[in-house]
């Protein structure tokens, strides 16, 4: 039976994983209450989708590492995370954006993978698809209200975007743990997803009055362990019981 | 006899309740998928969950394990990802526990056509009234958003339809 490889699979798991813990952060934090309970439900999705994947791959590697030891146990540079969902929160508008980013371009990856002759993947993908389709809707509409919203929350827009979008191309780069399985048919070709991505984010941004930069130099490095500056931050507070209390069960 | 067997330990494991919204069981949700007796005599149940991130998942799946055991069975809880659960799987009866317990039922049908600031219309599950606005897309649990009813002005709980 065809499968997806560990560390393609991995890295997708700490995308969602990473992404989800700095969602977590604004719990208690938020603007409001609705979007104190917005956030921390869509961080729940993304753990709970992290850990169908890291079950996954630790199944397929045989070697019997578990969800939480491939979650809490490794060092920074095996984290094959994209770089764009471990960047700081920044204010609500940053965080809405990146999720809005990220949302969008899972959405498209779910939809393919949905179809993967990786009977496991597909099952995942069918699930986190609803899931991801209702997280990008949900910070789409923020992202026009804060846009097209004040002066202020404009600017702050306008920010964000300069700041994040040199972070999306990092979507679009192949893989290359993943790249014999997107020949085979179980691994979605995500450079091909650009286009409908592109389509999608333009949309939203021109009901938001946002002009998105013209083109911008890709940041790239997450799939191969290099990381941002705020990572090992990340990584201290996501670890520490783990590290203090190895093996700890609640 | 392991028909007779087999519905005996689906009967036991389809009253189990939900945790996060009592009114309505496993089986109403569609949560429980069958209830089976392997060739060792055990009870396998297979379970799904509503959202990959729903925290009930673990505390479902005890409950139905106690369940079973209390009825005399040898449970085995088995996880299942496909097909995925949706909306749809709430049975009739379970979308009227759920309206009589004050929890909106999903909107028939998928929502994944619906396109941005696509609106759907929520009846308010005590007065009935059509006239309701949304006041967040997420609520107290992960399958809920919150909705109020213009007509009688009270608040309620949708189960949202993914």
């Amino acid at each position: 039976m065809p499968a997806a490889g560990v560390a393609a699979l991995i890295g997708l798991a700490d995308d969602h994983l990473i992404l989800g813990h700095r969602l977590s952060e604004w719990c208690g934090h938020a603007p409001m209450l609705e979007e104190d309970l917005a956030m921390p439900n869509i961080a729940l999705d993304l753990i709970g989708q992290a850990r169908a994947l890291y079950s996954y791959a630790g199944d397929l590697e045989g070697a019997g590492r578990d969800e939480d030891a491939l979650a809490f146990g490794r060092m920074e540079r095996a984290y094959r995370n994209l770089l764009i969902c471990e960047l700081p929160n920044g204010d609500f508008a940053q965080t809405m954006l990146r999720q809005f980013y990220f949302a969008s371009f899972m959405q498209l990856f779910w939809q393919e993978a949905e179809r993967s002759s990786d009977a496991t993947l597909a099952a995942i993908a069918a699930k986190a698809v609803k899931e991801a389709q209702y997280h990008r809707r949900h910070c789409a509409e923020w992202v026009i209200r804060l846009g097209d919203g004040t002066d202020e929350s404009a600017r702050r827009m306008a920010e964000a975007m300069a700041l994040l979008a040199p972070y999306t191309g990092e979507f679009f780069i192949a893989d290359p743990e993943a790249c014999g399985a997107v020949e085979a048919g179980i691994w979605p070709d995500t450079q091909a997803l650009q286009p409908a991505w592109q389509a999608d984010v333009e949309q939203v941004f021109a009901a938001a009055k946002l002009v998105p930069p013209a083109s911008v130099y890709a940041q790239k490095g997450g799939r191969s362990g290099l990381h941002t500056e705020a990572m090992g931050h990340l990584l201290a507070q996501l670890q520490f019981m783990q590290r203090s209390f190895p093996d700890m069960t609640w | 006899m392991v028909t007779l067997q087999a519905r005996r330990a689906w009967e036991a494991a389809a009253a189990v309740l939900d945790p996060e919204v009592p009114a309505v069981t496993v089986a109403d949700l569609g949560i429980l998928r069958a209830v089976d007796i392997d060739d060792q005599g055990r009870a396998v149940a297979q379970v799904t969950p509503t959202y990959s991130g729903c925290p009930a998942v673990l505390a479902i799946e005890l409950a139905i394990e106690a369940a079973l055991r209390q009825a005399g069975f040898d449970p085995v809880i088995e996880r299942v990802l496909a097909p995925a659960w949706t909306t749809d799987w709430i049975t009739e009866e379970g979308r009227e526990k759920l309206r009589a317990y004050g929890i909106a039922p999903p909107v028939a049908g998928s929502s994944s056509k619906r396109a941005l600031f696509g609106e759907i219309t929520v009846a308010c599950p005590r007065c009935a009234a059509r006239d309701t606005s949304k006041l967040s897309e997420f609520g107290s649990t992960a399958c809920k958003a919150q909705y109020r009813c213009n007509a009688c002005h009270e608040p309620f709980d949708y189960f949202k339809c993914i």
